[in-house]
């Protein structure tokens, strides 16, 4: 863990609120596992204001890449970032995702959610495991982020949107539970990785669950410090309030208590 | 060379600046991210006897210029403190001094819990601002009298320096400085975090799921150097300040209101930077106002409207 300054190397609008942030990060990018993420001091906010956690996209030849979404203060002025700007970065901060996956790996995203499934898929891929699939959910069309760029991957990817405007009208558990009953119906293994709004991840745990299938769910939450110090960020575990920047932010499905 | 090394209350100090409870974990969670060899002691999160889950979620909630939190003192226990917390730092970060904040429901928990650390740590600190069960919930350090008993019950249970850490929200710190005096302690922590609340008015609920919750950050940095300063006219016991500290100006100010050293807490949270950049900045200050040592600023104020 480092707390690195890094030089904005591009910050674009990808449509619906959404935004890419990349930085030349070389010391967070050569240590960065799927599913960890980062602690970025927002400039522009007051120097009392705490820093802002981030999944990250994507970590490749000292590039570190953010995707998130405008819902905030922080996000707010974290927008105005411009390419050459300095952002002081700590990371990479909590558990990722497990790569000894068995089987399939069903990738579910809601939303900027998809965010850590990206270095996931890559990673799962560098490995040799998979087939990789990618199920990403969302209110619409626009709430659908960086689907061709796991294409490219060669990730096979099933779509759902609230209003029907791409993929099936509904929420991401309608493909999901349609691919789940082929797989057992064929009698295939396969893993399951979440990260999205905790609806979605509860209804998707409760699927790993039920298919006796391991399932990884990364948990977002407001944070203080991001490396376990302040105990603010809790979820309720089986071995009771656990601290997501440090414990998680990926739990095993079974391990997590809902309220 | 400024000489940055300070005693307070027999704790000897490799440098003024400490972390203070509750913002820096068990002291270990920040390597990779702070320079250590600025640090005179790390104030470890507050330990009770038994485990303790703290509060519901949500427990802190951004304001500005600070930070409203009620985490309410999670933590697992004296046991697991000894056996692996206090092991573990003393292996990753073997230099620094280690205060162990400790906190109670009752006289005679603190006293057992500031007895079970031995001399495990190298100093114990007080928080005396949670709810006394036998009293209703008022807090210990509400009341000099019961403020002395505790104070005094814990000294007979350790040899260590002995810090108290008092709440600022009082009407005159006087009688309490007092209460420590008589009761045996060391040196005094001031300041703890001022009582606040945040409301969301959407959802027209406290953002807090405690309600309310203990307020810190840039915004009590005066409200300590007043504390600091009123304390200091009273009682010749060293002060260990905290409050808002951001950079060496305010790390400055506590001390020349009269602090012998001075933590940093809820500013790391935005910046680890912040402990090498006061350590720095108040090394620079030193130098260039001919000050040999940083015990030098301590109550070197000048009562220039006098």
């Amino acid at each position: 863990m480092t707390d690195e300054k890094c030089r904005v190397l591009e910050h674009v609008d990808v449509g619906g609120g959404y935004r890419r942030l990349v930085l030349n990060a070389p010391n967070i990018v050569s240590n960065v596992e799927a599913g960890q993420f980062v602690h970025v001091r927002v400039p522009g906010l007051d120097e009392s204001s705490l820093r802002r956690p981030f999944s990250v996209f994507n970590a490749q030849d000292d590039r570190l890449f953010l995707l998130y979404k405008e819902v905030g203060r922080g996000t707010r002025v974290l927008g105005l970032v411009k390419e050459g700007d300095e952002v002081m970065v700590l990371g990479p901060l909590g558990h990722g995702f497990p790569l000894e996956c068995k089987g399939a790996a069903l990738l579910v995203g809601g939303g900027y959610g998809v965010a850590p499934l990206y270095l996931l898929a890559r990673s799962l891929l560098a490995r040799n495991v998979g087939p990789v699939k990618l199920f990403a959910g969302g209110r619409s069309q626009a709430d659908l982020l960086a689907i061709d760029a796991f294409r490219e991957l060669g990730v096979e990817v099933f779509l759902a949107t609230n209003d029907g405007s791409v993929g099936e009208k509904g929420l991401v558990t309608l493909p999901l539970d349609a691919e789940i009953a082929k797989l057992k119906g064929a009698s295939q293994d396969f893993e399951i990785f979440a990260c999205g709004p905790d609806p979605m991840l509860k209804a998707v745990a409760e699927r790993a669950l039920s298919a006796n299938a391991k399932g990884w769910i990364s948990m977002d939450r407001h944070m203080i410090c991001g490396v376990g110090a302040c105990y603010a960020c809790i979820q309720k575990t089986v071995r009771g309030n656990s601290r997501c920047c440090i414990e998680g932010p990926v739990f095993a499905a079974g391990d997590l208590v809902w309220e | 060379m400024v000489d940055v090394s300070v005693n307070i209350g027999g704790l000897k100090m490799p440098t003024f600046l400490a972390t203070a409870s509750g913002t820096f974990g068990y002291g270990f969670e920040y390597v990779g991210a702070v320079d250590y060899s600025k640090l005179g002691a790390v104030t470890a999160k507050g330990i009770r006897m038994e485990m303790w889950p703290g509060n519901p979620m949500p427990r802190h909630a951004e304001v500005p210029g600070g930070l409203v939190n009620a985490i309410g003192l999670q933590g697992t226990g004296v046991e697991h403190f000894l056996d692996i917390t206090v092991p573990w730092y003393r292996s990753c970060v073997p230099s620094v001094p280690l205060i162990a904040n400790i906190w109670g429901d009752s006289i005679e928990s603190y006293a057992r819990v500031a007895e079970k650390m031995g001399s495990a740590v190298d100093a114990l600190e007080m928080n005396v601002s949670c709810p006394n069960v036998k009293a209703g919930g008022h807090t210990f350090g509400q009341d000099p009298n019961v403020l002395f008993e505790v104070v005094s019950a814990v000294r007979k249970a350790t040899k260590l320096p002995l810090f108290v850490k008092l709440a600022p929200n009082v009407p005159s710190i006087t009688p309490y400085v007092k209460a420590c005096e008589d009761g045996g302690a060391d040196a005094l922590s001031l300041i703890n975090t001022i009582p606040a609340m945040v409301i969301d008015i959407e959802k027209r609920r406290p953002v807090l799921a405690n309600i309310s919750g203990g307020l810190s950050g840039r915004c009590v940095h005066p409200v300590a150097v007043k504390m600091v300063y009123e304390a200091k006219k009273v009682t010749c016991l060293p002060i260990l300040a905290m409050g808002g500290v951001y950079d060496a100006k305010d790390a400055i100010e506590l001390m020349l209101a009269g602090a012998t050293a001075v933590a940093v807490g809820t500013s790391i949270f935005t910046d680890p930077g912040v402990i090498s950049s006061v350590y720095d900045g108040v090394v620079d200050y030193c130098e260039r106002h001919g000050f040999a040592a940083v015990r030098d600023l301590t109550g070197a104020l000048e009562n220039s409207f006098i």
